[in-house]
């Protein structure tokens, strides 16, 4: 392992174990030897930062409510979720915790759950936020006991006399082991009994209702007890695929959508021995050779959040109403605190179809520059129109079609384009195409861009992040 | 080579015959050619729509017991058969049945149910056992082992719903042509389109986000410049769920080449003060068929057109304290159509005595059965490959 890392490494760690780096952060890293840029990463994500929006003044639903009170509540809690959601937006974009935020992120999606009420949502956040980096054995008993996960997952319907497997199957399923991976469903039956009686009270906190518990003899996975809950959380971590389950996972979002079985299990051997440290498995991968090799750069399609932070982080975007962020999620199908189902977003090519693609491919010059893609200079471009016009009506002269479209006038933002052209003076094209898209350019990307004969760094940097190209890390 | 040819060939060669509209004209049929070609038209309920206050059991004392606020009563309601009747909103409806021109399918279901909305909705999208999570829909499989064109399957909505979404292929989303068009006219991403050239063949993403570039331009092509053959004249109800579905009558009379329709009206979770709601909405959805129906009647293409009408779950028996109904299970599903092999009422009407623990409808056909009657029956695929497994095939096509 060389001492240092290329720019191209470092922007790769930063992508994907935040959301990139800016040119100045990038200078910053080059000077420290690589085992300090692994540190610093680290060390730069010790504060929690727990969210700071009131919840107190939403009341928790009773039964007392007539319905159109029941109405009311539902709408106040929607707009409570809009508010963490934007907060947390915010926190993402701007934070010195960006390993914290992405873990976060990472595990919101593990743990995938959606209840909107804010109180169990923003307690779940902040267990999730608590835990991110620390150790996944706790976290996972913290989780399995949040109020949000219980209702979502149906236990509060587990009860000794009419048990409900809903929350034991996804705890085994999704949660540790993965699915069809060395338990049957009579380890669901039996595990779903030792969970009767994890429950939530009238203010929507945990609660153990001894009355609704099974007291009896349980079978799981093997080992025979009296089991609680929380003995069948340790049984499930003792099992070694349980490491493995989460190790592939956080491969595939960290390094590779494609596994390499290899790796996999170099992490869950890791993880596994340091007892489900997640700072451990981490560093196995930022340290490895393999995380920097180039089939995995540039190869991850950027969620829809992704996406948005990156974009913001880089040029300090301020969205002149914070909603759009929330409009800009559900068009690209990523409303935080709104996963598809309790397995979460699957991510990749599941984020692109015809719809979102042009979305996505629009949103950055709608956002930092109005919509406006400078292309008179380029030959290339500029004689596509000619080529692909309607011919049938005669021969009218193509015109250029640039700047406002739906997108630009539903997002109405601005860049903070001074900071950004002062940090990336003296580049020339080229350090500015490495430093702005991450994989190796399409046949048709360089052809596009040698044809560029645009000396603006301003416009150079706009085509460069409306290529698709950019929706790769 | 011509790079024009070269694409040609390595399309071929992949085994896609996908070729971009702008490289290619690509041509609507002819509406002597494209009798017989058959397309099916999916219409979603959203919401949970309450199929017992939908298609009433008129004659069951257990109805109106369990629901002494919100029933139809008799009176309310066009009769099918001695014990069942339409709620009467359903006048478009009652009609295409008194013509031989509508099945109803009742208690329709699957095994362990799940009363979420997005958790139900994606079991019927994807066609997955209740406790399986499959990232395509069942519409998504049928493009990627039958069509080779993303138009195959347009969405008539906002979005791409996960059941037109499959491995290889999706379908595409075209509320609005134009717009759908528009947007793919700005000068940068058609230069990049225009341009580009085998890398959207290879298998890896930033290929896939080329390919599927290239197929939203060809789509938005292909369906902008054969979509105005036909202007209807037919009225539909000033309303969205009108305006699509007039949009889909658009597409199946110029003569498109897409097989696969997909729409949904949204609202019905009704939880609170049911009856007016509930009404409302399924008037729209009566006269907006109804609609669809006489246009598609007017180019003689209703014939070679299935209308399958669903909702990702039935509504609990017993109203609730709100006037309202929660989350249930079963219900009926319908399928209109020119060409039905068995109109009328398919099966045993819900039995209101045999309830689950829950109070809910338990089911007697699975809903994938009614998805393989029309793979297989009407599309003339194979459904097995489709839905993994093979259902019971019905009669009704």
């Amino acid at each position: 392992m060389a001492h240092f890392f290329s720019e191209k490494e470092l922007q790769h760690l930063y992508w994907r174990a935040g959301f990139g780096l800016s040119a100045d952060e990038l200078k910053k890293n080059k000077k420290y030897k690589k085992e300090k840029v692994i540190d610093r990463l680290f060390r730069n994500s010790e504060k929690e930062n727990l969210l700071k929006t009131e919840i107190s003044q939403i009341e928790v639903e009773n039964k007392s409510l007539n319905a159109k009170q029941r109405n009311e509540l539902q709408l106040k809690q929607v707009a409570k979720l809009e508010e963490i959601t934007l907060e947390w937006m915010q926190q993402m974009q701007t934070s010195e915790e960006v390993l914290r935020e992405r873990m976060i992120l990472f595990f919101t999606n593990h743990f995938s759950a959606q209840v909107i009420k804010a109180k169990m949502t923003l307690d779940l956040h902040h267990r999730i936020r608590k835990n991110a980096l620390g150790n996944f054995g706790e976290m996972l008993l913290e989780v399995s006991k949040s109020p949000s996960i219980i209702t979502f997952l149906n236990n509060k319907q587990n009860k000794k006399k009419s048990p409900n497997e809903n929350f034991a199957r996804e705890v085994m399923e999704l949660f540790t082991l993965g699915r069809d991976s060395g338990y049957s469903e009579k380890d669901i039956k039996e595990a779903a009994r030792a969970f009767t009686g994890w429950s939530t009270d009238q203010k929507e906190n945990f609660k153990f209702k001894p009355f609704l518990h099974d007291e009896g003899q349980k079978t799981v996975l093997g080992q025979t007890g009296n089991f609680k809950g929380q003995d069948i959380i340790r049984i499930l971590l003792q099992q070694k695929q349980t490491a493995t389950y989460l190790s592939e996972k956080m491969y595939k979002y960290f390094v590779n959508p494609i596994v390499n079985k290899d790796h996999v299990s170099i992490m869950a051997t890791a993880f596994y021995n340091s007892r489900y440290d997640i700072k451990t498995v981490l560093k196995t991968m930022f340290l490895s050779n393999w995380f920097y090799e180039e089939k995995n750069i540039g190869v991850k399609i950027k969620s829809p959040i992704d996406l948005i932070v990156g974009l913001g982080r880089q040029f300090k975007v301020a969205y002149e109403n914070p909603k759009s962020i929330i409009f800009l999620q559900k068009k690209l199908n990523q409303r935080l605190f709104y996963p598809p189902n309790v397995a979460g977003w699957p991510g990749d090519k599941h984020w692109i179809d015809n719809s979102t693609l042009m979305l996505r491919l629009k949103f950055p010059a709608a956002t930092i520059n109005k919509g406006i893609i400078d292309v008179e200079d380029n030959a290339i471009i500029m004689d596509s129109m000619s080529t692909t016009s309607n011919t049938t009506e005669g021969s009218v002269k193509p015109k250029l079609q640039n700047g406002s479209n739906f997108l630009t006038k539903k997002i109405k933002a601005t860049a903070n384009w001074d900071l950004f052209l002062i940090s990336v003076k003296g580049k020339s094209k080229k350090d500015l195409i490495d430093f702005l898209l991450q994989p190796k350019l399409s046949a048709v990307a360089k052809k596009i861009l040698e044809a560029s004969k645009e000396e603006n760094t301003k416009h150079f940097t706009i085509q460069l992040v409306s290529l698709p190209e950019y929706q790769l890390c | 080579m011509k790079r024009r040819d070269f694409l040609k060939q390595s399309l071929l060669a992949s085994g896609a015959t996908l070729i971009p509209s702008f490289l290619k004209g690509m041509e609507s049929m002819s509406l002597d050619k494209i009798s017989g070609y058959k397309n099916i038209i999916v219409i979603q309920l959203s919401g949970g729509n309450d199929g017992l206050n939908t298609i009433v059991p008129i004659k069951n004392d257990i109805y109106y017991k369990l629901r002494p606020k919100i029933a139809k009563s008799l009176k309310d309601t066009i009769r099918i058969q001695d014990n069942l009747a339409f709620n009467d909103n359903l006048k478009e409806i009652a009609s295409l049945y008194d013509e031989g021109e509508m099945c109803i399918i009742n208690n329709v279901g699957y095994p362990n149910p799940n009363r979420s909305h997005f958790r139900s909705s994606d079991i019927w999208h994807s066609a997955s056992d209740s406790n399986k999570y499959i990232n395509t829909g069942w519409l998504g499989r049928y493009l990627d082992a039958n069509c080779s064109n993303p138009h195959h399957a347009i969405e008539v909505n906002k979005g791409l719903s996960l059941a037109l979404k499959g491995e290889k292929l999706n379908g595409i989303s075209a509320e609005n042509p134009k717009f759908l068009y528009k947007n793919t006219q700005e000068t940068f991403f058609k230069g990049i389109a225009t341009n580009v050239d085998d890398t959207m063949l290879s298998e890896d993403n930033q290929g896939y986000l080329y390919k599927t570039l290239l197929e939203t331009y060809s789509s938005a092509a292909y369906i902008n410049e054969n979509s105005k053959v036909y202007k209807t004249i037919q009225t539909y109800p000033n309303h969205k769920f009108g305006n699509n579905l007039k949009q889909i009558a658009q597409f199946i009379n110029s003569g498109l080449t897409t097989r696969v329709y997909y729409s949904s009206l949204g609202g019905f979770d009704s939880h609170v003060n049911q009856l007016p709601k509930q009404d409302r909405l399924l008037k729209i959805y009566s006269k907006s068929v109804g609609a669809l129906v006489n246009d598609l009647k007017k180019q003689n293409r209703f014939k070679d057109t299935l209308i399958l009408t669903f909702t990702e779950f039935g509504r609990r028996v017993k109203e609730n304290a709100s006037t309202g109904t929660d989350h249930g299970t079963a219900n009926n599903v319908t399928i209109i159509s020119g060409s039905l092999k068995q109109a009328g009422v398919y099966n045993e009407i819900p039995n209101l005595q045999n309830l689950d623990a829950n109070g809910d409808l338990q089911h007697s056909v699975d809903f994938r059965s009614v998805y393989a009657t029309i793979l297989n029956n009407w599309l003339e695929v194979d459904d097995t490959q489709i839905l993994n497994s093979n259902f019971k095939k019905m009669n009704f096509v």
